[in-house]
């Protein structure tokens, strides 16, 4: 069991700013974030697209605002708990159990919601009959690429993980990669490698076809493809890898009993606390008169939130506002040498 | 102002007048029209804003920008007449315009 202050879900701008703001005023946290790295939307939507309204900074891309953050933190020592999704709250007299999916525990005295607008999961396949095939010979991700060896994989997408993969994997695998259009959105380069291994018989490339259903006993045995034009193929597939890119869910914290209307949770303006006390929102996912999706928005959130989780924290001390150029004691959290 | 019409994928259909200069993809979300999320809030960074044009009206529309068809294949079931809301701004050429919205975005 970790046992620390606060506990905060999410580890984009919002979460790492107000892991700052409880560090300067003397409370301990701990993050958790369903994706391997931290950043959030930053670091997974447009790591490389510049953002240009974050005060005092002109111009700088998700992943160098993402990397400020973590560097400004970095004294503090925030201990991250990465590909792990919160799934289970309790309440526990005056402090709240939390666990996640990997069964990590916390036992903390307030949670910071900075989940934006879910935890990040892979896209998966419209069809029906691919729920029950998933995890057997049907991936979203791979963990493990031996077993592709000398079978016949199917690889869906036309993105960057797509192209990888049915690269990587034609040395070793029978490779039939499916998009439903000509155009990729993977590197250049990449496109470039995959035609030429279709032009050499390596790998067999359909363009405007789409996944139209799987068949087999236990394993997948053959998928239809369905062209554009309505006709359809049938090949013969061992494994079906989807790769979609990732879409936003809320999940497990919708049973929380949280105010929750159109994936956001209300909040009250004053500490951002939600409707049960000592879990509080910021960020993208919060909602009150006027809110604004915005970064610098939920830097304002966190730092208020921060202080809201004060008093569960150190029921019996009192909160004195302070500058971190002249607070000694910020200043020493912060690690400031003179 | 201009009429865009909505049709739900439960055959429900919403015709609401939309300001012009604002996209269709704001229109459903300011009138509580169902089944368009918007998740990024309108950057082209998700697909969650998914709709299908009438095809009668495809040719009136702007021009896909680049990473709408990228951002397209990651949408539920893609097809031709494909579009994400947030990219067509209502002008008065879009008066009229009809939009099938997705049984689902995810």
């Amino acid at each position: 069991m970790n046992k620390t202050d606060v506990l905060i879900i999410g580890a984009g701008p919002t979460g790492l700013f107000c892991a700052h703001q409880l560090g300067i005023i003397g409370l301990s946290c701990e993050i958790v974030d369903n994706l391997d790295k931290a950043g959030g939307q930053c670091i997974e939507l447009y790591p490389d697209k510049p953002i240009y309204d974050i005060p005092a900074v002109p111009e700088c891309t998700g992943k160098e605002l993402t990397n400020n953050l973590l560097s400004q933190i970095k004294p503090l020592n925030v201990k991250f708990h990465l590909n792990e999704r919160v799934e289970e709250l309790k309440k526990v007299e005056d402090r709240w159990h939390v666990k996640t999916s990997g069964g990590v525990e916390f036992d903390v005295a307030a949670i910071v919601i900075a989940g934006g607008v879910g935890s990040f999961e892979p896209r998966k396949f419209s069809v029906k009959e691919c729920e029950k095939f998933e995890g057997s010979s049907l991936f979203y991700s791979i963990k493990d690429k031996s077993i592709f060896k000398d079978k016949t994989i199917s690889i869906f997408g036309g993105g960057d993980s797509a192209l990888d993969w049915a690269i990587e994997l034609s040395n070793m695998s029978k490779i039939n990669l499916i998009h439903r259009r000509d155009g990729f959105s993977g590197a250049e380069s990449s496109v470039q490698k995959v035609k030429e291994l279709n032009h050499h018989g390596k790998l067999n490339l359909f363009t405007k076809y789409q996944l139209d259903s799987v068949s087999g006993n236990k394993q997948i045995e053959t998928v239809k493809i369905k062209h554009d034009e309505g006709e359809i193929k049938e090949i013969k597939s061992d494994y079906v890898l989807g790769f979609f890119g990732l879409i936003m869910q809320l999940g497990p914290i919708l049973d929380w009993g949280l105010n929750i209307d159109k994936k956001t949770v209300h909040v009250n303006t004053e500490n951002f606390e939600t409707n049960v006390s000592g879990i509080f929102a910021i960020g993208d996912i919060c909602s009150y008169p006027g809110k604004l999706k915005l970064i610098l928005s939920g830097f304002h959130e966190g730092a208020l939130a921060a202080r809201g989780c004060f008093k569960y924290a150190k029921p019996d001390e009192k909160l004195r506002f302070e500058f971190t150029t002249t607070s000694k004691a910020a200043q020493e959290r912060l690690g400031v040498k003179k | 102002m201009a009429k865009i019409t909505y049709h739900t994928h439960n055959n429900k259909t919403h015709t609401v007048d939309v300001q012009k200069g604002l996209t269709v993809m704001e229109g459903a979300i300011q009138n509580d029209i169902p089944g368009i999320d918007a998740d990024c809030g309108g950057g082209m960074a998700c697909a969650t804003c998914h709709v299908y044009v009438k095809e009668e009206w495809l040719d009136k529309l702007p021009t896909k920008e680049d990473g709408e068809e990228d951002m397209l294949d990651m949408a539920f079931e893609p097809k031709n007449n494909s579009r994400l809301s947030c990219q067509l701004i209502v002008s008065d050429e879009l008066d009229g315009l009809e939009v099938n919205i997705p049984s689902k975005q995810g």
